[in-house]
């Protein structure tokens, strides 16, 4: 018996249980759906998390539950560390904590079924039991490994480039393979513990297998991806362990990790195929550099002709890449983006999907030095815009505005969206040199005639340009 | 009827209203809908605490407990840092 219930309410436990769950459903629907715009997003936020208390809450009169002192000491542990963590992560760092969240997320469902199963082991299992029992072990153990390669590599403890070795496609298949024969065995004898852990251990490597020779470059997508099994991970523990609740939002996470990871391929003009077993985008590879600036000549500009360009420009769209965030110069971009303002100039910001390191991240990055968030604009809806702007400042970013992606059919990278700059009046590109992106692909654009470089560190760039815009 | 099949229904039914909601989720609150859905994803505590707290366990309640302590992490971390980062997002003027 459950201490915390009274004898005379027993009966009604397990319908009241079920009904809020079914509410605390509705509230992390509700709560998504207030993400749909930054004004309502906060609200959505503290709506999931009143839903996520109501089902925790209600749990603990389960007439399942008899102790508490397990469920206290690891509440509290958790909780110190969660907030911690939560607290203390840089916004630059979200991809790495985001990585080790979904690793947490894996290993907790993936321990939640194995703990039903060493609980009932002697007993007989159905089909279906078996069934959701290997996918919930393999999912949410393959999850935990490979988010803890994936933090590894954005971390840089170890380094971005695949590891790669002859025959490591057939080493991993041979894996996979493995872990379907012992799951067969293992159907055929459930009792035996000792497959089950043979079981956790294949899905163990299973994960390092998998995201070890993916390139440092595809971060996004298999983020993207590893937060998706996270919440199938949950999903099929709730078939385990018959939890409305936890089947369906686990099937939300899902849903939400499943769209980013399509959105990501899309924006890396890559089917997911590629990404999981191409093993391309190492961490600046030169993928054989198709003559540099030979021939070609560029404009260079100063910071206070750009001032004047910028200053009386209608409209000026601010293009930035991850480079800004290397060289912290949010604040910096920000501050210039005050003054044109004030000079009643429109200043837009046109970010592409890839311009972080995860979906969404440069956003977060602006939104952290205060840029308003309206002035965030997506690739579709700045690119209407482009050919009526009057100058675009790119700063930090290159592939993603090489106009051979749209133009030339022997690109490497022809076909992968990207922001059209070259259709507006004037483009500043800030570089530190005629380097090439990570892809190693030359870029047309700094050579056509309405581009201009400013070459330099971009923060000290920005500061020397709001300099000159002072003195205007 | 079958419990599988009450289970398949639930989980196609909210696969679908997953992708209607989330794909109108702006791509500049990607990285809060990740991190938010770190958050329910934690929704595996629920589950943890029903097997943490069963009578004479061995292994199962010693799994369960380290599975609260995870899923936990991510519950109060998932819904703090998202709350964190959402905050930022502000329009002009306002505090």
């Amino acid at each position: 018996m459950n201490p915390l219930v009274p004898e005379f309410l027993a009966d009604y436990i397990p319908s009241l249980i079920h009904l809020s769950y079914l509410l605390a459903s509705v509230l992390f629907i509700l709560g998504i759906k207030r993400l749909s715009s930054p004004a309502t997003a906060r609200s959505g936020n503290r709506l999931a998390a009143l839903g996520m208390f109501i089902g925790v809450a209600v749990t603990l009169f389960d007439r399942e539950i008899i102790s508490f002192q397990y469920i206290i000491a690891g509440i509290l542990i958790g909780s110190v560390i969660g907030a911690v963590l939560a607290r203390k992560v840089k916004m630059t760092s979200m991809p790495e904590l985001v990585s080790m969240f979904n690793g947490f997320g894996g290993i907790a469902s993936a321990l939640v079924a194995s703990g039903e199963y060493f609980r009932i082991a002697p007993q007989v299992f159905t089909a279906q039991e078996l069934t959701a029992l290997a996918v919930s072990l393999l999912v949410g153990t393959m999850t935990f490994t490979g988010s803890l390669v994936a933090f590894a590599k954005l971390r840089g403890i170890i380094g971005g480039a695949p590891v790669v070795y002859t025959g490591y496609k057939v080493v991993n298949t041979l894996v996979f393979v493995a872990f379907l024969v012992f799951t067969s065995l293992f159907f055929l004898d459930p009792g035996n513990t000792g497959l089950y852990l043979v079981l956790a251990g294949i899905a163990l490597l299973i994960g390092l297998l998998l995201v070890l020779p993916i390139g440092g470059a595809d971060m996004p997508v298999v983020i993207s991806l590893l937060n998706s099994l996270t919440g199938l991970a949950a999903a099929s523990t709730g078939f385990v362990l018959h939890n409305h609740l936890l089947i369906v939002s686990g099937t939300l996470v899902g849903a939400a990790g499943l769209i980013l990871t399509l959105i990501m391929c899309k924006a890396m003009n890559r089917p997911l195929i590629n990404v999981l077993f191409g093993s391309f985008g190492g961490n600046g590879v030169d993928a054989g550099l198709s003559g540099t600036a030979g021939g070609k000549t560029v404009k260079e500009v100063t910071a206070s002709d750009l001032a004047v360009m910028a200053a009386y420009a209608r409209r000026v769209v601010i293009v930035p890449g991850y480079g800004l965030a290397v060289a912290q110069a949010q604040h910096a971009v920000r501050e210039v983006a005050d003054m044109l303002e004030a000079r009643k100039v429109d200043v837009r910001y046109g970010i592409h999907p890839v311009a972080g390191r995860m979906p969404g991240h440069m956003n977060v990055l602006l939104a952290e030095a205060n840029v308003p968030y309206p002035q965030l604009f997506d690739m579709d809806d700045i690119n209407k815009e482009l050919p009526k702007t009057d100058l675009v400042l790119v700063i930090g970013a290159n592939d993603v505005v090489n106009p051979d992606a749209r133009l030339n059919t022997s690109s490497p990278i022809y076909g992968m969206p990207i922001l059209n700059v070259d259709q507006a009046q004037n483009v500043v590109i800030f570089k530190r040199s005629l380097n090439t992106g990570y892809a190693g692909i030359d870029n047309q654009l700094f050579y056509a005639d309405n581009s201009y470089l400013f070459f330099g560190d971009a923060k000290m760039s920005l500061e020397m340009l709001k300099e000159s815009l002072k003195e205007l | 009827m079958d419990l599988l099949i009450v289970h398949l229904f639930i989980f196609v039914l909210a696969a679908f209203v997953g992708f209607e909601v989330i794909s109108k989720v702006p791509p500049t609150l990607h990285t809060p809908l990740m991190s938010g859905a770190n958050a329910i994803s934690g929704i595996t505590l629920v589950g943890a605490l029903l097997v943490a707290s069963h009578t004479g366990c061995v292994i199962t309640c010693h799994l369960g407990f380290i599975a609260i302590i995870f899923a936990t992490i991510n519950v109060v971390g998932g819904f703090m840092v998202t709350d964190r980062m959402l905050e930022m997002f502000k329009k002009k003027g306002d505090e």
